[in-house]
Formats: C-alpha cells, structure tokens, sequence
C-alpha cells in the first residue's frame, strides 16, 4: 500500500448505535511525531472514535489503516500489537502493587519460571529515569500521587506500544505544576517520534502541547487543521458551531431592578476542583453559567450544593455566615439542585413519579414526620398538573418516563421543598422540544417569583434568553462576569476563549 | 510495600507474645515435641488455608474447601477399604476431580459473573451432600501404605517428631509462597483482587486466572483431605465441618485484606499455628471448653479487621495530604 505518512489513520469511520448515528463518515490521521488534539463537547463522537482506534468498539463503516495498512482491531490487547497505547483519564494500573510490576505486568522477565524480581525493577528504574521520575520502583502504586500514576500510566502503554499514545483526559484530576510535567514528557515523547492523540476541554492545554486539532461536532468531522494558524475563537466557534462574533450587542432588556442579596459567595473554592469565586446572587434573578465541558461548571453547582464541600471562602445567606458542608445543610438552607447526569444522580429509577416528587421534601421534614400517602398523591398531583407532567399514572416507575418529563419531576421535587435557591446544571440536556420551552417558561416563572436561581447550559442562546446575569468559566476558574448588553452570545464566546476583562469585571 | 506488611509484622508479634505467656504458665510447651505436633495437628487446615490465601487475595471466598475435604475423605476410604484400590491411584482420582469441581466454579464465577459466595456455597452443598450418598458412615483405612507412611517420621532432639503430613503443609506453604510472589500467575490473582477492570484492560487473562485460582483451591482442599484421611485413617462424610470459616480466619488473621488485593501466603501460615498455638493451650489447661478456642478466634479475626481497617484508612489519608 502506498505510504500515507500518517501512523494511524481513520477513513470514513461510521458508527451507528441503534438510531443514532454517533459518527458519520469521519476521518482521522495521526503523523508520527505530532500531537494531535481531538475537541468536541460532549456526545460529539470524541470517545467512540478513540474507542474504534483502540479496538474497543468496532466500525459500522469505513477502516481503520496502522502504518498506511488496514488493520482489525477487536480488542485494546491486539491494538497494542500494532502499537496503540492509551491512557484514560483514571489510571486504570493496579494501586496495590509496586511500581515496578505495574510496568511489567504481563511481560514480567522470568529466571526458570520465576519472576525474576531485581531485573524487572532494575528496568523499571530506568524507565522512570528517562520520565524523570527518581522513585523506588518497588513502592506501592497507590501510595504515590495521581500525577506519578499517570506518568507510570504512560510509561507502560510507551512501553508496550511504541507509536501511537492516545491520551484520554490525562490532565482532569492534575494541578498546574503535575500539568506542566506531563507536557514536558508528551513534548519529549514527540521528539522520539511518536504519534500522540491528546483529549482533553482546557483549551490553553491544546495550545500548549498540541500541533494540529480535530474537531467533532454532533458526530460529524467539522475540520482538522494546524493549530499555528487559529486562534481560541476559532476553535471554541468551531466546537459550537456558531457563528457568532459578529452579532454584535442584541436588545437586551434593561437590567431589571435587583431585588435583596440572599447569597454572597467570597472566595468560595475547593482544591483540586474550583479556584475561589466570588459571586452574590439576589433573590429574583436568574444567573447563567457558560462555559466548555470541563471548565469547572459542574464543580461549581457541586460546592454551592454541598455536593463537595468548599475549603475555603465564606458563604453569607441573607447576611448571615453560614456553613454548607452537606447537601443536608443546603437543603435546610432552602437550596435545590437538579444535576447534569439526570439518569445517575438525579432520579430513582424504579421508584414512582410520586416517590421521586417527594423525596426531598420528606428528606427535609425527616424520620418522624413521614408524609402519609394522602398526602403525597396531593402534593405529587399538584405538580403533575402545574407542571405537566405527562405520566400515565403518578405511581409509574419513572424511568419509563420520557427525559422532559423526568426533568419536569426533579424540578417538582425541589419545588415542593419550598425553595429560595436553586441550582439547575443542563436542565434542558437531551430532552425534546415541548418539555424544553416547559423548562425555560418555569425558569422564568420562578424567577418573576422570587427565587434565585443559577442555570449551567451550554445552549448559548438559552442562556442569554433569562439569564440577568453570566458567569463565565474556563480552566476551572471564574473568568467573567458579564451583565447588560455584555450578554450576548458573541460576547461570551469571547469570553470563554480568551478572557479581556479581569475576572468579577 | 511497608503497609502491607504491617498486619503481618502485628500477627507476629502476637504469636510470638501469646506463645511466651503460655510458656510461662507451662513451661513444657516450648518443646520440639509440642512445636511437631503443631505441624502435625494443623497441617490439613494450614494446606486449605494456602488454596484459601490465594481465593481471597483474587478477591473472592471459597465455601466449599470444607466440603471438599469431607468428599475427598469418604471418597478415598471406599475407593481403598470397599473397592480394594490401592492408595495412590485413590489419591490422583481424587486431586482430579477436586481440580475439574474447582474449574467449574471457576468457569461459572467467571462467565455467569456470580458472586463466588454464591457458587462456592452451591459447591459446599455439592460436595457435603455427595459425600453422605456415598455413604452416611465412618469408613475406616487399614492399608499398609497408611501405615508405612504413618512412620515416615524425623525424630527431634527432646522427643519431638515431625510427621510426613507436616513436612508436606510446610512444603506446601512454601511453593504456595514461590507461586504468589514469583510467578506471573501469582501477579494475575494479585492483580484480580487489586481492580479487576484495570487488570484485564492490562492484559490479564482474567477468565483463566479465576479458574485457576478455584481449581488451585479445590486440589489444595482434596490434598487436605488426603491429609486428614492420613492423620485419621477414616473418611467420614461429616469430616471437616466449618474448615472453611477456621481457613479463612487463618487467612485474615495472616494480614491478608478479605477485600482481596494484599496478603502473603508465609502470613497465613503464622495464623494457622496461631489458631493451633489456642487449640493446644487449651489442652495443656484442661479446665477450659474447648469452644473457649471459638471465642478466641473470634476476637482475634475481629481484632485483625479492625486493625487492617485503621492501617488502610490511615495511610489512605496519609495519599490525600501528600
């Protein structure tokens, strides 16, 4: 076959899952000696092209070529043989053995039959020199930090493959400085010619490692290019796929009257997760959270629920200190939170729409004090009408139900709690068209009412529709706060690409 | 590599303390004599412990070793005394259908991925049930084999003797020990009991490790019942009822993590002459039930957990401050 120059190339890879197809006609080539970054937000069709080229998944359509050949790949273990290694965002080695047979496991070098131990750690320490590691190779795994693991990750999968390393999110659990390590080895994996794929949503991360960018948007191949010639905006236009800049300011509505501070964040953060904020939110607005996956939203709504508990910073309700270390202590406080992962953390699957509507609030009320079944059928079935919740019988299991209507639920669940703060993370992420204007009128509604809410999306023009306020979010930091006729699409594009105003602006 | 030492290092100094406040109270136990009967009286249960030690530290349990040993006995005795078979062939039979009864486990655990506490107490069933169809009595040995290797015997300076059947759980402790730390496969059952995700995305062969590690069990459990069936020179179907919790307990009390992933095979022979050390206390007292040897065993398996508990919680906080 004719030499394509490319290490590991994808042509016209189609994958189709029931319905949905998750990759049309997608091509993909990796050169020796690059890294090549993959974007997309979420359900772009990043993870089931990285699970096709490591064999994890196969192809509805199209090949996948190794060295210019076309190659099968049924499973990681054979795309190993043809040189694919790949390290996940959680190092998946074992944290109960020693360093040195975490590299070796599998290949351990053998003295009549048995492993023979000093060799196996005598290699292992010059593998951890050559990625700058002085450790004791036969020290356990899981007694050395994330960042090690992950380099040890790394070094096994270069190790065992060679040519291709696909890096799936290897930075999400590191900080700065361990973020700076691991791209000083993948530049110096680089120069020894290796081909590497690197995934990941810190934008700054791709411009600083990264030569050329694939770009996915709803399965489909939007563009590869070398990354020398585009800027942010180029490349968060590109992931969105709006064409926005130009908009310039809309007519937005005046700011409305701000009604009294109920929360006042200062400094509010959590290592690892967060970079201290700073945010007060009055009761009867609506506070939008814009960012790209990964740029800390999520963690946001997490550490103003509790869900993670902040280590620093103050928290005034109403003008008084108080500390929410639980979800139990927002509840009490009159917080809501509808998470993003609606399947995983928010309902409950097989119990009843009627059970999940008043969970909360039996949660708040406590042991003994239990809501008679009265008394739930009245509070589930006032919700059911108001917000139209379209379920054959309120003591359905709700995973029957459809996503607008599960969401309708949750919302009702914390509705019921009597609410003065709620927290909403994509609550019109995958549902159709009629629950999704329900949501958006209760949004409203509830703000004209009096609650404060915060809404994390990633649909730019919903956001802008009710937010009187936008916080921006990039790299797990706070990097804007627009208001007025800063709310705009085009402007926070901006914004999250590359931030010109300083933080809290 | 230290913390996974630490259990094993507090069984010791147990063992070595208990032992000293027993000599103490009766100086006659510190005796080659008394050290040989040790090896002699534990030696089935310390052979089952080994095939135990390998199961847990894979992450699993197996129930049915018990059984296995009381299947073997009986299955052995009629082979012997009823169908005139000499001993050795009886022995191979046995091992081989210990090993193909372990393999199916193994098999059903693995593909039908249920618990092996399930499996192996449907096993535990098998094999108990089975051994009583044979037949519901004590079938006695009379072979000049059993004899001849009953005088197999090394005698010790101060009338100790160390018997072939402690000779061989001390051989068996030791290829269990070269198997779990200097093999691959030994890595494999390690790796099981660590994450089992991680190991096959690492390119364990999981399917075959954990039926290795189940037929390893059931041969070393029927290995036991030989064993026994030497040390009593019958086959009884009852034989050996609970050696699966006494097995375990010797595992834990060894400093192996019942979560799987961490433990060495030389710990879980330090639990079983702990047990053994109990057991022969209680004898030279004389006053003392011998269920005294349950309650004992029973705090110290609690003693153990916790122990290993407040060990893993520590350092697992000591790797979110560093």
């Amino acid at each position: 076959m004719s030499d394509t120059g490319y290490a590991l190339e994808a042509r016209g890879i189609v994958k189709i899952f029931g319905n949905h197809v998750a990759l049309d006609a997608v091509d993909f080539g990796l050169r020796p000696g690059e890294v090549h970054a993959l974007l997309g937000e979420n359900g772009a069709g990043k993870s089931t092209l990285i699970k096709i080229l490591t064999g994890a998944y196969q192809p509805d359509g199209g090949m996948v070529l190794a060295d210019g050949e076309p190659v099968h790949l049924d499973n990681p273990q054979q795309a190993q043989t043809h040189g694919i290694g790949t390290v996940y965002q959680e190092v998946n080695l074992l944290p109960n053995r020693s360093i040195a047979e975490n590299l070796y496991l599998g290949h351990q070098p053998t003295r009549f039959g048995l492993v023979d131990r000093r060799r196996m750690e005598t290699g292992a320490r010059g593998i951890l020199k050559r990625y700058g590691l002085e450790i004791d190779p036969s020290s356990e795994l899981g007694a050395h930090s994330v960042a090690v693991q992950q380099i040890v990750a790394i070094a096994r999968a270069v190790e065992l493959s060679g040519k291709v390393l696909i890096l799936d999110e290897p930075t999400a659990s590191l900080d700065r400085n361990e973020v700076e390590r691991l791209f000083e080895i993948i530049r110096d994996l680089k120069a020894r010619g290796l081909a590497v794929v690197f995934i990941t949503h810190f934008l700054d991360q791709v411009f600083a490692v990264a030569d050329r960018v694939t770009i996915l948007r709803n399965g489909k191949l939007v563009d590869t290019r070398a990354l020398d010639d585009m800027t942010r905006t180029d490349v968060v236009r590109l992931m969105l796929g709006k064409d926005v800049a130009f908009s310039g300011a809309t007519g937005v509505e005046d700011a409305r009257p701000m009604g009294e501070v109920l929360l006042d964040f200062a400094n509010y953060g959590r290592k690892r997760s967060v970079h201290p904020f700073n945010l007060t939110i009055h009761k009867g607005e609506v506070i939008g959270v814009a960012g790209l996956l990964g740029s800390g939203r999520t963690e946001m709504a997490r550490i103003m629920f509790g869900a993670d508990s902040a280590d620093e910073g103050i928290l005034e309700i109403a003008g008084k200190k108080t500390s929410i270390a639980r979800p139990t202590d927002a509840i009490a406080n009159g917080f809501g939170f509808c998470p993003e992962d609606r399947k995983a953390e928010g309902i409950f699957g097989d119990l009843s729409v009627r059970e999940n509507i008043i969970i909360a609030l039996q949660g708040k009320l406590g042991w003994f004090s239990a809501l008679n079944r009265d008394e739930q059928m009245e509070i589930a079935g006032r919700f059911g009408e108001s917000m139209d919740i379209r379920a054959a019988s309120l003591d359905m299991p709700i995973k029957l139900l459809s996503g607008g209507n599960q969401q309708k639920v949750i919302l009702s669940r914390w509705l019921a709690t009597d609410p003065a703060f709620l927290i909403l993370d994509e609550p019109t992420r995958g549902i159709d068209v009629g629950a999704h204007a329900e949501i958006v009128r209760t949004i409203n509604r509830l703000r004209d009412e009096g609650l404060a809410l915060v809404v994390i999306s990633s649909e730019l023009d919903e956001v802008v529709a009710y937010s009187s306020r936008i916080v921006v979010m990039r790299d797990r930091e706070m990097v804007a706060e627009l208001s007025g006729e800063n709310i705009n699409p085009g402007v926070i594009v901006q914004a999250i690409a590359n931030h010109r105003e300083g933080p809290s602006a | 590599m230290s913390r996974s030492m630490r259990p094993l290092l507090a069984t010791a100094i147990i063992f070595v303390i208990a032992y000293a406040l027993a000599v103490m109270q009766f100086p006659t136990m510190f005796s080659t004599r008394v050290l040989g009967n040790f090896l002699t009286d534990n030696a089935f249960l310390g052979i089952t412990a080994v095939g135990m030690t390998f199961v847990i530290i894979s992450g699993g349990i197996d129930l049915s070793v018990g059984a296995v040993i009381g299947f073997t006995g009986v299955l052995i005795a009629v082979l012997i005394s009823w169908a005139g078979w000499h001993p050795l062939p009886a022995f191979a039979l046995a091992l081989a259908v210990a090993a193909t009864f372990g393999g199916v486990m193994g098999l059903a655990i693995h593909y039908l991925q249920v618990p092996a506490f399930i499996v192996t107490l449907a096993g535990m069933f098998l094999a108990r049930g089975g051994a009583s169809v044979i037949t519901q009595d004590s079938v006695p040995i009379h072979h000049d084999f059993y004899d001849w290797i009953s005088e197999l015997i090394i005698r010790l300076p101060g009338g100790g003797r160390l018997s072939f059947i402690g000779l061989l759980m001390v051989a068996v402790f030791i290829l269990g020990a070269l198997l779990a730390h200097r093999t691959r496969f030994g890595s494999y059952v390690y790796a099981l009991g660590g994450n089992t995700v991680s190991a096959s995305l690492m390119g364990v062969p999981v399917a075959r490790t954990t039926v290795g590690v189940y037929m390893l069990s059931s041969v070393l459990a029927a290995l036991a019942g030989i064993v026994f069936s030497l040390y009593t020179s019958a086959g009884y179907p009852l034989a050996a009822v609970g050696v699966e919790l006494d097995a375990i307990s010797a595992v834990v009390i060894g400093g192996t993590l019942l979560t799987g992933g961490y433990g060495f095979v030389l710990g879980t022979f330090i639990g079983v002459m702990l047990l053994g050390l109990v057991q022969t206390y209680i004898i030279f007292d004389g006053t003392l039930s011998s269920w005294w040897t349950k309650i004992v065993i029973g705090a110290l398996l609690f003693l153990f957990i916790v122990l290993q508990r407040l060990i893993f919680a520590a350092s697992a906080q000591g790797e979110k401050a560093s």
